[in-house]
């Protein structure tokens, strides 16, 4: 198991983050402006100076170089707009924020969805399959940036049950958490019922019953580890999704995380600070999908390698 | 007392297109130790037969119309849910066809062989554990307590199915219902399997009945024989009987057609037609349009006149049989013009 991790983490995460560096450096550089332009045009001399400090004025093959040997030791660089502050110190900053909404989303979208996925599964098309389903046709159907105001607008405002927006009290975690769950989750169900339904119909669930197995062990024993493969596959890419995609719901609701970071350094082209972000997303990406490849290897035998 | 005595059991499946009629008015019975064979082909509700008795049905679609089986004196038909749940895998065990199938690929053997102890004989962990390694020894299962800890994928398809047998016979079941074990098996293994269950059998006195479209398999491992057409029960004999002189047109049919029991070079006689659609059952006897014997009380037979009876005499003992000319004409009837 250390060795196939060890294989994914240099074989394959290495070079995807190595291309995702590159792709970036190279994109940000084609957009029109750059980070010292701005209605008011600085004087050339105070341009030229700028460009010196930071090595813009160097020819683009070796900014890259030099950027490369920079993340390779883990200094994502200077940010061009927060002149005391470095990538590094802003992501830390507010990536633990991010990270918080993220899991909490992901709890809501785990106890919900596969709950609701669960119950579903149980008795196929009557109304306890029918009422979950269609809720999670609608979650998957709404979109983030309509969920959000229309969950603000009821309990920020018409109930004032909680704050309309900020990250101070653990009351401001509730609505952000189920405007980015809220589609996760619906989506969550669908896999969970899907998986149970495909495993309560294989043969060994017969053998289980045919050994005078309560339902309640059939399903939890039996069913449930095979059931919840789509879902811990769906996972992976969900706990990233939900951990570095949170640019609309940390606009709505006001929440200084990674989400701001980038819509704001995008603006801003702080090529360094996007960049940094961008690969750092990236990491966190392939460290989820790698985390996901082992979860599953240990719920299903049959993938194990190499034992 | 018979240890299962199984009357008029009659199961359909309620579907969109009709009610299939997958069992009708189905009666036999197994004395304690006793061992009998269901043969049919595909279809002809045998093992539905089984699964009913066992509530493994799913109810939707599939409904117990008509019947009663007594095991013990309890009516497996109609016990609650959870009642029925202390017989299975306690005093009724079940070996299914497919052993690539039937066993969970999540679970550890371990897992799945002690469960029967676990649940129904309250059993530590631990003696669990001894108990199934000797089961898995016990079935021919070289080096057990290593082999428990191993997943299915990791066992060939015979072991599986040896697998299958020990996790059945660990709680020394009263009764063990085996639906087709050896179908899905190589011919070696199938011979294999068999004289394990057969051995099995005779160390534990344990009742089977066992379910096969093969008649050759039936002989050696069972006493008595019942055949199955089109959901129904058409004829029921001792074994050696059977092969030798079927008391039914398609049993007689079923016979001719064994490719081992042919003359190499004589042409081998399939049974003309198709079996009847189980949502339009003809009227009368269901083999009425493939019966070479077939008149024209047949297909007006009612389903009581349709019922097994006994052959008149000169019929040997224990000789039940469906076809209604046999019943009133004897057995001469079905010799050839």
């Amino acid at each position: 198991m250390l060795k196939f991790i060890l294989r994914r983490l240099f074989f394959e995460a290495l070079p995807t983050l190595f291309v995702i560096a590159t792709l970036t450096f190279f994109m940000v550089r084609l957009a029109p402006g750059g980070p010292f332009s701005r209605e008011k045009q600085v004087s050339a001399e105070v341009q030229r100076r700028l460009d010196a400090y930071y090595g813009l004025d160097k020819p683009l093959v070796v900014q890259y170089g030099r950027y490369l040997a920079n993340v390779a030791r883990g200094d994502l660089g200077p940010s061009f707009k927060h002149a005391t502050e470095s990538v590094n110190s802003l992501i830390a900053r507010a990536f633990p924020v991010s990270l918080e909404l993220g899991l909490w989303a992901l709890l809501f979208a785990i106890v919900t969805g596969i709950g609701a996925g669960i119950v579903a599964s149980l008795r196929p098309n009557t109304w306890t399959d029918a009422g979950p389903m269609t809720l999670a046709m609608a979650g998957i159907c709404l979109p983030s940036f309509v969920l959000g105001p229309l969950l603000l607008l009821l309990f920020g405002l018409t109930l004032g049950w909680v704050n309309v927006a900020g990250w101070n009290t653990a009351g401001d975690r509730i609505l952000p958490a189920i405007t980015l769950g809220a589609g996760y989750a619906a989506y969550l169900a669908r896999l969970t019922r899907a998986g149970m339904r495909d495993i309560l119909s294989q043969d060994f669930i017969r053998t289980a019953r045919a050994k005078g197995l309560s339902p309640t062990r059939v399903i939890l024993v039996h069913a449930l580890k095979g059931g919840l493969l789509p879902s811990v596959s769906f996972l992976g890419p969900a706990v990233a999704g939900l951990i570095t995609g949170t640019f609309v719901v940390e606009s709505i609701f006001q929440i200084p995380g990674l989400g701001q970071i980038i819509v704001n350094a995008a603006f801003n082209r702080d090529y360094f600070l996007i960049l940094g972000a961008v690969v750092f997303i990236g990491f966190v990406m392939i460290v989820m999908n790698l985390l996901v490849d082992v979860a599953q290897a240990l719920m299903n035998p049959r993938l194990r390698l190499g034992e | 007392m018979p240890l299962l005595n199984v009357q008029d059991l009659s199961v359909g499946f309620h579907t969109r297109h009709g009610v299939v009629r997958a069992v009708n008015h189905v009666s036999f019975s197994l004395e304690p130790g006793d061992s009998l064979g269901i043969v049919g082909e595909s279809g002809s509700g045998k093992s539905v037969t089984c699964l009913s008795l066992l509530g493994l049905l799913p109810m939707p679609p599939a409904r117990i119309e008509s019947g009663a089986a007594a095991f013990d004196g309890q009516d497996l038909l109609r016990l609650p849910a959870a009642k029925l749940r202390g017989i299975l895998g306690r005093d009724i065990a079940m070996i299914f066809q497919d052993p690539m199938t039937s066993l969970n690929p999540y679970l550890r053997i371990a897992t799945q062989l002690t469960e029967p102890l676990l649940v129904h004989k309250g059993l530590s962990r631990a003696a669990a554990f001894k108990q199934a390694a000797a089961a898995l020894g016990g079935v021919g299962i070289a080096d057990p307590e290593a082999r428990l800890n191993q997943y299915p994928h990791e066992f060939s398809g015979g072991m599986r199915q040896r697998v299958m047998i020990a996790m059945a016979t660990i709680t020394r079941p009263r009764l063990l219902i085996a639906d087709e074990p050896t179908t899905a098996l190589d011919v070696t293994v199938q011979a294999q399997i068999l004289e394990l269950i057969k051995t099995l059998r005779r160390e534990h006195g344990t009742a089977v009945i066992f379910i096969t479209h093969n008649l050759a398999v039936i002989n050696g491992i069972a006493d008595r024989v019942m055949v199955m057409y089109a959901g129904q029960a058409v004829e029921t004999a001792p074994v050696p009987a059977i092969f030798h002189q079927p008391l039914h047109p398609y049993t007689a049919a079923l016979l001719r057609s064994v490719p081992s029991a042919h003359k190499p070079g004589e042409p081998l006689q399939s049974i003309l037609g198709t079996p009847p659609d189980p949502l339009r059952l003809p009227p009368g006897c269901p083999f009425t349009p493939r019966c070479p014997f077939a008149q024209e009380p047949c297909s007006l037979a009612t389903t009581a006149e349709l019922e097994l009876g006994p052959v008149p005499s000169p019929a040997p003992d224990r000789r039940l049989t469906a076809c209604i000319r046999v019943k009133k004409e004897g057995a001469d009837v079905l010799r050839p013009a």
